[in-house]
């Protein structure tokens, strides 16, 4: 089985038990990630992404838990283990890099240190061998003089260096995937090009695949292979980058697409989705994005589409259901919406 | 009045902030005071009923030029001039007062501008009861009821309170509450940075529709790239509390002079560019309380000639047609008007 | 039906005229809202905060209702009679054949009244003085906060000094000096002022320093800045943005404060310095019975220590409670 997912993700469902009900922040998303590949997970607040991201390496605090599907790391499901276990594998088979580097790095702990310990503990080497791979790591993620900065604190270091300093600590073991949140949020425009070029070297360089979680859809054309377009803890979209951002078909990416300004367009008007995200407490009913969608028809409020596949990826949209035989002009049911 | 000049206009504006430790700290630790340049010699105009966008990363000094040009920091040096009144000089405390409901400011958090203890009718009626605009609590109300709507909301969300609302609808009871004094000059730090695309191009489309309406003169706040092209009538590009480069929209994206310019139209993350990286960008924003000699931006720049670069400030040199830069290499002609 | 209607309203569904006319029915509207609240459900699903609230209404209601229902009077001679001197608990007394619930003491007085009455004295003193501290620890502390500089120094290293010193200290040396200026002849009656304004004095310093921290946090905010660009003026801010949003703390500190504000004034007037004895505290009678622990009669001081420990007890759990649910990070 050499072509099998480094990690299939299949129809997971997180669940809130709160005294109002039942919250599913993530309801049921599947994805596969092969073995060297970057996907883009996009979407905006709300949408269950970085969730999602929590719940595959097993980082969901009560009283959240994993209601339904599975996660399988190289086929072997992982969304069960114990928490001993899933500790052996963050960090070993899955690095984490999150949007605000200081809750990675122990405050009070020199970074030196805590590279070591990370690949003193899931690697059989000595302290020797471990501290001259934490250099070669700090170097290769451009920390200069990283045989002296070593012995630094992470408060003495600048907010795109912190971050670089995280990737160095998520790659230390050489883990086959590397779940990134936000990667870039904190940082300045110029920092974040040199941090997302980094991150899109070493993993090519290791062929470690990558879950690139951001809101950021120029950062997923840069970065990315494939990207899934999440929405209101469903999955929209899912296609290789190219595609999905040149020719959305979810209404919702089509949306998201048109509004958003870019710095080559003309001074034209933007387009604007009405309303806004729901929130858990209201996810509608049917496709949860009907009541802001300009195609919306009867059936959508009452339906919950499932991703019907597309020629590379799939789209969760009546408008493309190749059963519906009434399909031939998509665009007729437009003005339903609110 | 054959030429009114400019609406607002800034000269020389600088300021410096003490980050000193406490004095007996100093005392014992024998160290010096400490001074942070936040901003340092800004001169730029803005025409009225036209929009002007500063732009510029962490430590460039932005929200500290927004903040003077409002008047809630005082400047340590240059002038801030709004329709011919001098915002911070002695002696026409009639005149700023009657400035003050003139100029108005959008902020950056949606959760925080807003008093989570106050229902929204009251948020938006307190300028109006400041300023005396309306007579009797009848009017008051008729008129947030207006300022609700014309933000697109509904008269009826007056009685709840902001956490009831989403950051966009928030943005928009932000924006109301602007407009209740009638100003007619809008300074916007960074209005739609914490909003989502869908809900950020809703906010922009109402500023931009409200600007029209109403009349008004922007001042932008802005990290964004592709939000400022799409407001801004003409740019400003701070670096570490300079102006590096003014210019017309167009011309600062199609044909950007200073070298750092440059640098940050390359490192915007583009929609086009599938897997493309951005490789030309050096080195990181150096830290404001220390900055680097002559122009700050010599130690990443490729244009860097190792002497004047170095050792001297460059001047703001004009280069006509609303362009403005501050660059040796401009000013030399070692930098063309073509992009390398 | 009705509630129904709340829920419309914040909902928005409701009609223009409705809501448009200030809403008659807020009271409604804000009981429905605290029936909903999160503070009301973590009320419901913690037994010990029931009872500790239980507790302390049954001792607040004993103490404002304490000269109906007390059997007599314990502070009027007419009443007692010196023959039911040292009757013990739930019996009757040997000679006279009086029945006192909870015994008496030497001069025949019944501990329970004695109690009941005593109550009132330690919840009076306890809530005013930790009302004034809580005025004026947040007034200086809003002061301080939002003002800085030298008077947020001043404020601030006073604070600092005062709490180097045990606070019982404190209060002992300003309960010393303000006594020593009120005229002789009427130092019983002012003897609870003075009480009250000593404790409240050493307490401030806690409102002060949270309430302090709190402005400096408010203080940045965007809508303070907006309030400041409409050209209102300093104090108007404090008072009207500022002042509503750190109060949430206070409640705490207060709550935490009266069970603390209790045990000074007790631990004052059995030291004798405090309430006098002819308005007993718990204090005083905790004094006054420590005299006969030693021949036998325990239950003169026992009844009266038990009900402070209760008291205290109770208000510290609530405080507790209420600082677990108005602290989010805890949740």
């Amino acid at each position: 089985m050499i072509d099998r997912p480094l990690l299939s993700i299949r129809d997971l469902v997180v669940e809130f038990t709160t005294r109002r009900g039942v919250l599913r922040p993530v309801d049921g998303v599947g994805f596969d990630i092969a073995r060297g590949e970057i996907l883009g997970v996009v979407g905006e607040s709300g949408a269950g992404k970085s969730m999602m991201g929590s719940a595959v390496v097993g980082l969901i605090d009560r009283p959240g838990r994993i209601a339904s599907g599975a996660v399988l790391l190289d086929g072997e499901p992982i969304h069960r283990l114990s928490e001993e276990a899933m500790r052996r594998i963050r960090g070993r088979r899955i690095g984490m890099v999150f949007q605000d580097p200081l809750t990675s790095l122990n405050p009070l702990l020199r970074i030196g240190d805590q590279i070591v310990e990370t690949i003193r503990t899931h690697l059989p080497v000595g302290e020797a061998e471990a501290r001259r791979r934490a250099i070669a790591a700090l170097d290769e993620v451009g920390i200069p003089a990283a045989a002296r900065r070593i012995d630094s604190y992470p408060h003495e270091f600048s907010g795109g260096m912190r971050q670089r300093v995280v990737i160095a600590l998520a790659l230390a073991a050489e883990p086959d995937l590397v779940i990134a949140d936000e990667p870039t949020t904190a940082l300045d425009v110029s920092v974040q090009a040199q941090i997302i070029a980094l991150l899109k070297r070493l993993c090519r360089e290791r062929g470690a695949a990558v879950m690139l979680i951001t809101h950021d859809m120029g950062v997923i054309a840069e970065a990315t292979d494939r990207v899934a377009v999440m929405y209101a803890g469903r999955l929209a979209e899912i296609g290789p980058t190219p595609d999905v951002l040149t020719r959305p078909k979810h209404p919702y990416t089509v949306g998201l697409m048109r509004s958003t300004p870019s710095t080559l367009g003309a001074g034209g008007r933007l387009h604007q989705i009405p309303g806004s995200m729901p929130g858990l407490r209201a996810i509608p009913s049917g496709c949860a994005f009907h009541p802001r969608c300009p195609k919306a028809f009867a059936r959508c409020d009452r339906e919950r589409p499932d991703p019907i596949p597309t020629a590379a990826g799939a789209v969760a949209c009546w408008l493309y259901d190749p059963e519906d035989p009434a399909l031939s002009g998509a665009g007729e049911a437009e003005g339903t919406a609110t | 009045m054959s030429d009114p000049g400019p609406f607002v206009s800034t000269r020389g504006l600088g300021r410096v902030f003490d980050v000193s430790k406490p004095w007996l700290n100093r005392m014992i630790e024998r160290e010096e005071k400490v001074f942070l340049t936040a901003a340092e010699n800004v001169t730029f105009d803005i025409p009225r009923g036209e929009t002007f966008a500063l732009v510029g990363e962490s430590g460039s000094g932005k929200s500290t030029i927004a903040k003077m040009i409002v008047g809630l920091l005082r400047p340590s040096s240059g002038t801030v001039t709004v329709d011919g009144v001098d915002l911070f000089a002695q002696g026409d405390l009639a005149g700023q007062t009657a400035l003050r409901r003139r100029i108005q400011m959008i902020f950056q958090d949606p959760y925080a501008s807003l008093n989570p203890r106050w229902r929204v009718g009251d948020i938006i009626a307190e300028p109006v009861r400041a300023f005396g605009l309306e007579a009797d609590a009848r009017a008051i109300k008729r008129r947030v009821g207006e300022l609700l709507e014309q933000v697109g909301l509904s008269a009826l969300d007056g009685i709840k309170y902001p956490h009831e609302f989403s950051g966009g609808q928030r943005q928009r009871i932000c924006i109301a509450r602007a407009l209740a004094s009638k100003p007619e000059f809008i300074v916007c730090d960074e209005p739609t940075s914490a909003l989502d695309v869908s809900v950020q191009s809703q906010v922009l489309n109402l500023m931009r529709d409200l600007q029209r309406d109403l009349g008004l003169t922007y001042l932008m706040i802005s990290h964004d790239l592709s939000v400022v092209r799409y407001m801004a009538d003409h740019i400003g590009v701070l670096y570490l509390g300079r102006l590096v480069e003014t210019a017309p929209r167009a011309a600062l994206f199609d044909a950007p002079r200073h070298p750092y310019t440059r640098m940050l139209l390359d490192a915007a993350p583009r929609l086009d560019a599938f897997g493309r990286t951005a490789e030309t960008v050096v080195g990181e924003i150096p830290d404001p309380i220390d900055r680097p000699s002559g122009c700050h931006f010599h130690p990443r720049c490729t244009h860097n000639d190792g002497t004047r670069c170095v050792g001297e400030a460059p001047e703001r040199l004009d280069l006509g047609r609303g362009r403005a830069v501050a660059c040796h290499g401009v000013e030399e002609g070692r930098i063309g008007e073509g992009r390398p | 039906m009705t509630d129904h209607d709340g829920t419309r309203t914040r909902n928005g569904d409701a009609t223009g005229a409705e809501a448009l006319v200030a809403e008659p029915n807020w009271l409604k509207d804000k009981a429905v809202r605290f029936l909903d609240s999160d503070v009301y459900f973590s009320f419901k699903r913690s037994p010990v905060t029931i009872v500790a609230f239980s507790l302390v209404m049954l001792l607040v209601l004993g103490a404002l209702l304490g000269p109906l229902i007390a059997p007599q009077n314990p502070h009027d001679p007419a009443q007692l009679n010196l023959m039911d001197g040292f009757t013990p608990p739930f019996s009757a007394n040997q000679f006279t054949g009086s029945f006192y619930l909870l015994g008496t003491d030497d001069q025949g007085r019944d501990i329970f009244s004695a109690i009941l009455y005593g109550l009132r004295i330690s919840l009076f003193v306890g809530v005013v003085s930790v009302l004034f501290a809580g005025v004026l620890g947040v007034t200086l502390g809003l002061v301080s906060g939002y003002f800085g500089g030298w008077i947020d120094t001043l404020i601030m290293r006073i604070a600092d000094i005062q709490l180097t010193f045990p606070s019982i200290l404190i209060a002992m040396l300003i309960f010393g000096i303000a006594r020593g200026l009120v005229p002789v002849e009427m130092r019983n009656d002012a003897a609870l002022y003075i009480l009250i304004l000593s404790i409240g004095l050493s307490e401030w310093v806690q409102f002060a320093r949270t309430v302090r921290g709190a402005t400096l946090v408010e203080r940045e905010k965007e809508y303070v800045q907006a309030a400041r660009l409409i050209g209102l003026g300093r104090i108007p801010i404090m008072v009207r943005h500022v002042l509503p949003n750190v109060m949430g703390p206070v409640l705490v500190i207060g709550t935490i404060g009266l069970a603390l504000a209790i045990i000074a004034e007790a631990t004052l007037s059995f030291l004798g310095v405090g309430a006098p004895p002819t308005t007993p505290s718990l204090g005083t009678l905790i004094r006054v019975g420590q005299d006969f622990l030693f021949s036998g009669e325990w239950w003169i001081i026992l009844f009266p220590s038990l009900t402070l420990l209760v008291l205290a007890l109770s208000v510290n759990l609530l405080g507790d409670w209420l600082r677990d649910v108005l602290n989010p990070k805890l949740r």
